[in-house]
Parts: structure tokens; C-alpha cells; sequence
């Protein structure tokens, strides 16, 4: 499709003219320099501030309202900024951050099981199989402690233990117990801790909440991110909206599959129409499939839903040796207890005995399509395998086991019809957190100057994977603790000018007026498609050919099909209804446009990279025993993908990784 | 999985074009739904089908899809979010009903839940109870060590307990008098029990009661029907402790003297 829309900010030949990979972390990615555990602090100070009585001369537009949002907005009206923000839902309190069940990492090694701040930052840059930022991640680790302080003291119910201490269970790609949870329900009640800091400025007017506006585009005066527009979802009104700066705290994009553990409306359209002006998307081939989701049931499917990583400190996760008892437990001809501990297959504990089956998700999902590959899966659609609590129940008894998963066990029975104390619960892989994103140096800022990036939307601290329990420490990381000392730095440098005036800069009139030309388009198509018809048949060519196993041919015919796909949609898709009312389809429309030219960026990514690491397997690049084999000499670096314009190949540049600390290593989780 | 057919029922679904429209109800028919599939997704088949007609699909609210936002609002045969007790709408699912029923949709129905259309209402009203005071007040940066204050586990799974509530306002639409009272007890219940909250545990009751009045929400006549409905299993415990607090903070407020001469 046309668009009004060309990047207005070149950042690739800038890059490209640092070859000095220290010089490109100071330069470019603004990595203070010294010793990690003295980097942040080192940043903190450098930062400009800006004085108590000026701060609220400042206009500063957060979007979204999840940890990362929700948790910034807050921040910054209580530090005296003059902050809106907007979401897409109802209210701020709903946004999918809601949805995390396990927990949240921190580093106080309250369990005194060896854990410290450098180990944390260890195993996360570990677990993110090498690909992550060494600063960035050093200062998730150091910050993450702090959170849980602020958590608590808001009145978030952490579990406790008799004593009244904070209690802690383990999660995958840890030795150590360092999560901090409540119940099944840790992102809920972090997020409403944010949602009650951020009410509180809401009700003190530092912050004007805008629920129910969907942003449709980003405004750059003069290269710098000066505002956005938003539709307001219940009357239609396009508007514009000018600020001394943005923050994108969007979320991540794994609605691209269609079927996904994300909320019906995430969507990519705020970070890919930053992209659009030259923002540039980092890595976005680094997807992750979750291991333990309830499978699919069948074409009618609108969502997949996750069972909480903390299940796999229980369950054991088994497949039949053979292809024939698999076959009898598809058909129902053999009930799964009945099968002898001798002919099951715990293939976690077989092939990972010192991790077992807390391994890593990368692992652990492909672990699971290779058994059904292998004609071992044991869903009625041959994809799924069992998480298993026979043994725990025995061991613990069903009491303990209902305390610790009760909500999981109840939530799993009411959408399978299934008793999980009495049959082993069926689980496989889908689509569920996104490690790419918007590229953000150490400051958190965009390639576009003065747009932040937080939370999932950007793609700093996970590398190619993300362990269990670090979105949520992520978010607030970025939430609580980078945004608010970053944002004021830049702000400090604009001075006090004020926010470009509306009525000064034809941008903001021109960006209403592309938004309104793009959804009157969309309506004038009249086809006979509906939106969500477009939107599962991408998800069914992500899924088959951009899923857990990807290679060259079957990415380049990926390609081709979104094109066709994409031309489809712009020939044929069906709006029904008004643009000046509340209005569902157009609403969808708009979401599925935006993934189906993002769609192609993410197969282009994962063309490119030859090698496979986390959660981007490209069959080609295996060990003999079919694990991730990466290829540092060529990829230990971040792919930034830069906008050139409609229609044409976008270009690719490469952020190095510089390692000082950390020693690169063959991941083993055996 | 547990055996999978497919039904087919006859919908009575509210429609409405906007807040200042009337409504009405209008009948359709839906077939082949997996009874797999949630309440949503036959819904969800229902809009695809509406959509194929040229005709516009039902508005209805919803995110999660997994029972935690909160943001799903129905009432299905007269019970916010159906039949089945403990689940939210997204959470209930087609196996729960029988071939060739009939089954009436209305939006939450409370004066301080407007429609906006058809099956979607704004509860605003609620986050303006929790700005009002549902909140700890502790600036970013400025918390103590998280295990310096034990907190018995009692007390920290009575907050549990009570901060389970995902605020869709089932409870308001079950009501009779439209009474948010089990929504805002929940909140006060959380942070009032524990000492984080304590501070400010009078403060806060009277003026989130005082923003629930203002908002339009009715008195609580204990009948019950909010428990009955909460997808969460909040219970009319919490709005006895909400009652005693709410008491305790009113008579302090009137003896309340600051030993100053004022001014």
C-alpha cells in the first residue's frame, strides 16, 4: 500500500561509519564506560536533571499502561512532569501484563542459595543465549531488588512464609530460587500496583489518562519525536497530540502468529509505525515460544493459553517411548496413566538431567516438537505432550499441590473439561513473548531521538531468549527505575522551549490527515474478506514457516506469501460499519495492516540470520544432536533494520556485541 | 482434551448504536459451534458471519481471554458473565450449554455503567474509586528492604485474598441497588490489612466510599447476589471488614482534634 509515510531520520550510513565495535557501544549505543557494577550509577550521574518547579512545563506522552507504561507515567507525574497517557482498553488496569502468572526475578538471595547480582546478570545474558547487551543486562540485575522493594511497600501481596518473610520459588534456566511471586497471579498484582501509583497521579492531575485512544501514528518535527495521533475508539475523532517527548510502551508483537498467549487487541502498530519514521527494529526473528500452553482445539480458536512456567517445578514433562502408545492415547484407546513409568519418555530429564524439566523455553519447546514430529505427540491433533503431576501428588499429597497451582489446575480444567489432579495435563508450544523490538541504546531512546521505548516493545535486555520471570522485572525495570532517570536528561537538553505548537508545525495536521486518508481507504476496499480471515492466514504462514524451526526456502516462500497476502487484503478486505463510531472491524483492520507489512520484516530478519540461536532455530545451523548451533563470528551482533520507503527492501545494519565480562560459551543445560 | 461436539443455539442479543440510542434485542442463529470453543469465540463466529452478510458484528469488550483483565462484561441469561459460577465470560465455555438453546446477551446493566454500545458499558467509575484513594502512597525510589517488615502469612493471604479482584464489575450489574460495594471493599481489604497500608487505612476508606457515592453506586442490602456472581470469589466478608473500618474512620474523623487553635 501507499502511505504518506517515509523515514525522516537516517541513522544506517551513520552506523555503518563506525567500525570500532567500543567506539559504536560509547558513540552509539551510549554505554558508559569502566566497570559494569559501576556503569549505571556512573550514567545516573551524568544525567541532566531538571528542577522540581520546571518539570511540569514539560509535556511528556506515555503509551500504554502495562508495567513498563503504567509504572513510567507514574513515575514521572509523581516526579512533577505533566504526563498523558493513553491506552487501548477500557481502563489502565487491564493492560496484558495482567496476564503473567509466575513471577518476577530479583537478586536478594533472601534464600541464601548463592545468588547475587552478577549471577542474575550471568544467567540472564545465559539465557538469552549470548545475543543481549552486557550494560543494559548488568543494570536489570542491579535494579531488580529495588523493585521488589517498591513493590512491596505499594501493598503488592507477595507470598510469604510463616515467618513473614518473602518466599521464592525457582523458575527455568535457574539454579537458584530467586522468584518472587503471588500465587498465579504475579503480573496481575505488580500490575495493579503500578495501576494504583498511577491512579493516585491520575487523581492528583500530574497525569491525564486517555483510555479507549489507539495510537495510529507517531509525529517527528525536525527529526525528533514531538507527538502522536491517536483514534479515539468510541467516536472515531482522529487527533494529534504534541509533547516534549514519547514513550512507546506498546508491548510485543506476538499477535503476529494470530493464535498467541497475548491479549486479543496487542498489536504492533505503535512500534512499527515508529518504525515507519526511521525508528529502527531490532531483531525481530528473536520470538518465543512458550513451552506450556494448552494446545489448540480446533479451527474456532481466537487465543492460546499459557500454564505458568512455575508448573514445570512439579510436573514432569513425558511423551510415550512409542509411536504406537501415542497413537492408542490420541485415539482415547489408552488412558496415559496407564502407561508404565518404563515406557514414558521424560525427555527433559533424559536429554538435560542437571536442569531437567526446569530447561530453558527455546529448549524446551523444540524439545517438544521433536517428540511429535517423531509421531510421539499425544493431543487428539498429534501436537502435545504431557505435563504430568502424578508423582508430585503423590509425594506432597494433592493439598500441597492445589496451594501452590490451584488457580492453574481450575483455570485448565474449565477450558479443557479435563481434572489435571487426575489426568496428566496436555501442553505445547505457542507463540508468547517477543524478544525483538524497537532498537533503544542504553537510555532506552530510539534511534529517533526524544521516542523512548520500554518494556516488550523495546529489544534491549533478553537477547535471542528470555527467561522465565524477567518480563515482568523488565517492565518495571524500565518502568521505575531507566525511564524516569533518562527521560529528564533529554528533556534537560531541549530546555525549556516547550513543545512544538501545533499550529507552528504542519507535521501534526499532516499526520491527522495521513491517519484519517489510511482509514478511509481501509473502508473505501469493500471486499468480501473479513479482517480476522487475513489475520489467521498470516498467523498459519508465521506459525508453519517462521515458527520453531525456520529455514532459508521456507522464509523466502514466507515472503512471497504475506506479499500476495498483503495484496489480497488491500484488493479485497471487507470494513463493515462507520469510521466515526465504535467500530471493531476497522479497528482490526487497521492492527492486521500493520502486521502483514511487519510480518515480512520479521521473515526478512530471520532470513538473514544465519544461525540459530534462542528462540530463532533455523534448521540448517544444528548440532549432530540437534541443538542451537550459533555462529559468533558472523551474528554476535544485534540486526537493526532500517525503513527506506513503500515498496522497497529495507536495509539492515549491525549494532556489535562487546563482550568485557561475560566469556561466550556453547549454552548447555545438560 | 475431554470429547468435543459442535451445537447450535438461537442468540438474543442486545443491540444498541450508541449511548443515546435505544436498544433492542435482536435473534439470530448460530451452528456448528465446537463446544471447545469459549463463549467469546462463538461469538466471535457469530460477528464473522454478520460481517460476511455486510451487516455490523456485536460490540462486546474483552482482552485477555484467560479470565484476568476483567475487561469481559456480559450478561448471559441473566447472569453477569452466565451460568457458570467462578468464571469469567471468556473462561466459560460452549460445553456448558445444549444443542439448540436459546441463550439472551445484555450488556452489565447499572446506571453508573453506560452503554456505549451494544454490549460494551464504560466503567470508568471505577478507576475514579481507585484515584480516589485505592493506592499506597510511596514514591518511586523511596521503599525500605521488602523483608524488613515480616508480614505474618495470614495477613499477607487475607490481602491475597482481596487484591484478587479483577474489577469487571460483575458484582455492580448483579446488584439491585447497583452496589460496588464488594469492588471497593476488595481494595480496601488488601491494603487496610496490611501495614504498608496502615498509614493511611482512614484516609482511605472514607474517601473511596465517598467517591463510590458520588459516582451513582447504591448501598449494599446484603442479599448476596455480587458474591454469587464474582468470577473471583470475592465475599461479603470484605464488605463487613470495609464496614467496620469505614465505622472506625468515621467516629475517629469526629473526634478528631489537632490540639491547635485554628485559625
Amino acid at each position: 500500500m501507499s502511505s504518506n509515510v517515509t523515514p525522516e531520520v537516517k541513522f544506517a550510513s551513520k552506523w555503518q561509519a563506525v567500525s570500532d565495535p567500543k567506539e559504536f557501544a560509547a558513540k552509539i549505543s551510549q554505554i558508559p564506560d569502566g566497570p559494569i557494577a559501576g556503569k549505571w550509577g556512573k550514567r545516573k550521574f551524568e544525567y541532566k536533571l531538571v528542577n522540581p518547579a520546571n518539570r511540569r512545563k514539560y509535556h511528556v506522552i506515555v503509551v500504554g499502561s502495562g508495567l513498563a507504561g503504567g509504572a513510567a507515567a507514574a513515575s514521572l507525574g509523581e516526579m512533577g512532569f505533566n504526563v498523558s497517557c493513553f491506552c487501548y482498553q477500557d481502563s489502565p488496569r487491564r493492560a496484558h501484563s495482567i496476564a503473567a502468572q509466575g513471577g518476577i526475578n530479583a537478586a536478594k538471595n533472601y534464600q541464601n542459595d548463592g545468588d547475587s547480582v552478577y549471577r542474575l546478570f550471568y544467567d540472564t545474558i545465559k539465557g538469552g543465549d549470548f545475543r543481549a547487551r552486557e550494560g543494559n543486562v548488568y543494570r536489570l540485575a542491579e535494579v531488580s531488588n529495588a523493585i521488589i522493594d517498591q513493590c512491596v511497600a505499594q501493598g503488592v501481596p507477595f507470598a510469604r512464609e510463616y515467618g513473614g518473610t518473602l518466599a521464592n520459588r525457582s523458575f527455568g534456566g535457574a539454579q537458584v530460587s530467586r522468584t518472587f511471586y503471588a500465587r498465579g497471579q504475579t503480573g496481575q498484582q505488580l500490575l495493579l500496583g503500578a495501576y494504583s501509583a498511577l491512579s493516585k497521579q491520575i487523581g492528583l492531575g500530574t497525569v491525564k489518562m486517555y483510555n479507549r485512544h489507539e495510537m495510529m501514528d507517531l509525529v517527528v518535527v525536525n527529526g525528533e519525536a514531538k507527538g502522536i495521533v491517536t483514534r479515539n475508539m468510541v467516536t472515531g475523532e482522529v487527533k494529534s497530540w504534541n509533547a516534549d517527548c514519547v514513550v512507546l510502551c506498546t508491548g510485543g508483537y506476538g499477535n503476529v502468529f494470530y493464535l498467541s498467549t497475548n491479549a486479543q487487541g496487542c498489536n504492533v502498530t505503535a512500534a512499527f509505525r515508529a518504525y515507519k519514521h526511521g525508528a529502527g527494529f531490532a531483531n525481530p526473528c528473536y520470538t518465543q515460544i512458550h513451552p506450556t500452553c494448552i494446545p489448540v482445539h480446533g479451527e474456532q480458536q481466537s487465543k492460546l493459553t499459557l500454564m505458568s512456567e512455575s508448573l514445570r517445578n512439579d510436573g514432569r514433562v513425558w511423551v510415550p517411548k512409542s509411536r504406537e502408545q501415542a497413537k492408542l492415547i490420541r485415539e482415547g484407546k489408552l488412558n496415559p496413566n496407564d502407561v508404565k513409568d518404563e515406557d514414558r519418555d521424560y525427555y527433559l530429564e533424559r536429554k538435560y538431567p542437571s536442569f531437567g524439566n526446569l530447561a530453558p523455553r527455546d529448549i524446551s519447546s523444540r524439545a517438544a516438537k521433536e517428540a511429535c514430529d517423531d509421531g510421539r505427540g499425544v493431543a487428539p491433533t498429534g501436537f502435545g505432550v504431557f505435563l504430568d503431576f502424578r508423582d508430585a501428588i503423590n509425594r506432597l499429597g494433592e493439598d500441597v499441590i492445589r496451594d501452590r497451582y490451584g488457580n492453574l489446575f481450575d483455570m485448565y480444567e474449565n477450558i479443557t473439561g479435563v481434572n489435571p489432579y487426575k489426568n496428566p495435563m496436555q501442553i505445547y508450544p505457542a507463540s508468547h513473548y517477543t524478544m525483538g523490538g524497537l532498537w533503544v541504546d542504553y537510555n532506552l531512546m530510539s534511534t529517533i531521538p526524544g521516542l523512548f521505548v520500554g518494556g516488550e516493545a523495546n529489544f534491549s535486555d533478553h537477547g535471542a531468549n528470555r527467561l522465565g520471570a524477567s518480563a515482568l522485572m523488565q517492565g518495571l525495570s524500565d518502568g521505575y527505575f531507566v525511564l524516569p532517570a533518562a527521560i529528564p536528561d533529554y528533556l534537560a537538553k531541549c530546555g525549556l522551549k516547550g513543545a512544538p505548537k501545533k499550529e507552528d508545525h504542519p507535521e501534526y495536521a499532516a499526520a491527522e490527515t495521513a491517519v484519517r486518508e489510511r482509514i478511509e481507504k481501509l473502508m473505501a476496499v469493500k471486499g468480501d474478506k473479513s479482517p480476522r480471515y487475513f489475520h489467521q492466514k498470516l498467523g498459519h504462514i508465521i506459525w508453519e514457516k517462521c515458527g520453531m524451526a525456520r529455514t532459508k526456502e521456507g522464509l523466502t516462500e514466507a515472503i512471497a506469501e504475506i506479499k500476495t497476502l498483503r495484496e489480497d487484503f488491500w484488493k479485497n478486505v471487507r470494513v463493515v460499519g462507520d469510521k466515526d463510531t465504535l467500530n471493531i472491524e476497522l479497528e482490526r483492520a487497521a492492527r492486521v495492516a500493520d502486521f502483514l507489512e511487519f510480518a515480512e520484516l520479521l521473515c526478512l530478519d530471520a532470513r538473514e540470520r544465519d544461525e540459530s540461536c534462542g528462540g530463532h532455530f533455523r534448521s540448517e545451523y544444528a548440532t549432530d544432536e540437534g541443538e542451537a548451533q550459533r555462529v559468533d563470528e558472523k551474528f554476535h551482533h544485534v540486526g537493526v533494520w532500517e525503513y527506506q520507503g513503500e515498496d522497497k527492501e529495507p536495509v539492515r545494519v549491525q549494532e556489535p556485541l562487546v563482550y568485557e565480562n561475560v566469556h561466550l560459551a556453547t549454552r548447555s543445560y545438560k | 482434551m475431554s470429547e468435543e461436539k459442535t451445537i447450535s443455539l438461537t442468540l438474543k442479543v442486545w443491540r444498541q448504536k450508541s449511548g443515546s440510542a435505544d436498544g433492542h434485542f435482536e435473534t439470530y442463529k448460530v451452528s456448528d459451534v465446537s463446544t471447545g470453543s469459549s463463549f467469546l469465540e462463538m461469538l466471535d463466529i457469530l460477528n464473522e458471519d454478520l460481517v460476511a452478510q455486510g451487516k455490523e458484528p456485536i460490540a462486546f469488550d474483552h482482552d485477555c481471554r484467560e479470565g484476568i483483565c476483567g475487561m469481559c462484561s456480559m450478561t448471559i441469561n441473566g447472569m453477569p458473565h452466565g451460568p457458570l459460577p467462578g468464571v469469567t465470560t471468556c473462561q466459560l465455555h460452549m460445553r456448558h450449554f445444549k444443542d439448540g438453546e436459546t441463550v439472551t446477551i445484555e450488556p452489565f446493566r447499572a446506571k453508573p455503567f453506560p452503554v456505549i454500545r451494544d454490549l460494551i458499558v464504560d466503567r470508568t467509575a471505577f478507576d475514579k474509586i481507585i484515584q480516589a484513594g485505592g493506592f499506597v502512597s510511596v514514591r518511586t525510589g523511596s521503599a525500605i528492604d521488602a523483608n524488613i517488615m515480616p508480614i505474618p502469612k495470614e495477613v499477607a493471604d487475607t490481602a491475597m485474598d482481596a487484591a484478587e479482584c479483577i474489577g469487571c464489575g460483575a458484582c455492580v450489574a448483579a446488584c439491585k441497588n447497583a452496589s460496588a460495594m464488594l469492588f471497593v471493599s476488595s481494595k480496601v481489604t488488601q491494603l487496610n490489612s496490611l501495614p504498608q497500608g496502615k498509614p493511611e487505612k482512614d484516609k482511605r476508606v472514607l474517601a473511596m466510599v465517598k467517591a463510590m457515592d458520588d459516582a451513582g453506586f447504591g448501598n449494599c442490602s446484603n442479599l448476596g447476589e455480587c458474591q454469587a456472581v464474582c468470577p473471583k470469589g470475592q465475599t461479603l466478608d470484605f464488605i463487613a471488614k470495609m464496614n467496620r473500618d469505614y465505622a472506625v474512620a468515621s467516629v475517629k474523623k469526629l473526634f478528631k482534634t489537632t490540639g491547635k487553635r485554628k485559625a
